[in-house]
């Protein structure tokens, strides 16, 4: 069944995600990212970052593994076509940020295989006063199932 | 990363010097699914891969998105931010592929009395395969 626009704006539940500096450091080694402003305070101190940040894509892993999506999708149908960070605030080792997954849009395109949908999930990152740190965006198509 | 060039005056068009990453191995798969938290087999056990029709375990794409975010972060180098990093995915990438990261200077503009520079970015196998491509935008202070 296709998705219809009653699911824009659903939200998850807000789930709290602190930044630890051995998990930033095992995201860092993974990619191979030997950048000196997630370890070397020195340089950071003196980058317009103006401290150690994390590095850019890695509030993908700032997930708890147990918040459910805000609405029902089927994972044979979904497909990660696009990704996206927009940057407020730096992420630094020791935040505590406040995460809500949002439905921010959903729109169909008439594919070669027929109508296709198109979900934007917006994971919002806030700080503790409320401000917004950052916002990770996933863009989804959704297939029709092959018949 | 050798820099012949400083953020400041960089122009429309211009070419960025690429980075090439090493061969992915299939440690790093294992190294990024834990880190990620993503433990999708595809990207771990080869005989789950084969039983979909793969030849073998995919990298994840987050993964090629976080060589593009290093390759960012390199040029950015202590100058600038970045204040939006955003990639589609292409060809899958397996373990063994090679990496090359690029960048070509898409446009330059002020926002709030920030010069900004908008960067065109592509992450492409050796075979000129393109397996992500995207853009980011660096904010200098």
């Amino acid at each position: 069944m296709d998705l219809d626009q009653s699911v824009i704006g659903l939200t998850s539940n807000e789930y709290v995600f602190e930044v630890e500096r051995r998990h930033v450091g095992q995201f860092a080694a993974a990619i191979g990212d030997d950048h000196p402003l997630y370890t070397d305070e020195e340089y950071a101190n003196q980058s317009a970052y103006a401290g150690l940040i994390v590095p850019p894509t890695f509030p993908i892993a700032m997930n708890d593994g147990k918040t459910e999506m805000p609405l029902a999708l089927d994972q044979r149908r979904m497909l990660h076509g696009e990704q996206e960070f927009l940057y407020y605030k730096p992420i630094r080792i020791g935040d505590r940020l406040r995460c809500q997954i949002k439905v921010s849009d959903l729109y169909d395109k008439e594919g070669k295989s027929g109508k296709m949908q198109f979900l934007k999930l917006d994971t919002e990152m806030k700080d503790e006063t409320g401000e917004l740190v950052c916002i990770s965006r996933m863009n989804i198509v959704y297939r029709s199932l092959a018949n | 990363m050798i820099k012949d060039w400083v953020l400041e005056e960089l122009t429309v068009d211009q070419k960025l010097e690429p980075m090439v990453k090493p061969p992915i191995t299939k440690v790093q798969l294992a190294q990024y699914a834990g880190a990620s938290g993503d433990f999708n087999p595809l990207h771990l056990d080869d005989d789950f891969a084969k039983k979909i029709g793969m030849d073998g375990v995919i990298a994840h794409g987050m993964l090629v998105m976080g060589f593009l975010g290093e390759y960012v972060m390199k040029l950015a180098g202590q100058e600038a931010r970045v204040a939006n990093l955003k990639m589609r995915f292409g060809k899958m990438t397996v373990p063994g592929d090679e990496i090359r990261c690029s960048g070509v200077v898409e446009r330059t503009y002020e926002e709030d009395g920030k010069r900004c520079i908008a960067l065109e970015l592509t992450a492409e196998k050796v075979s000129g395969e393109v397996v992500g491509s995207g853009s980011a935008i660096l904010q200098l202070t």
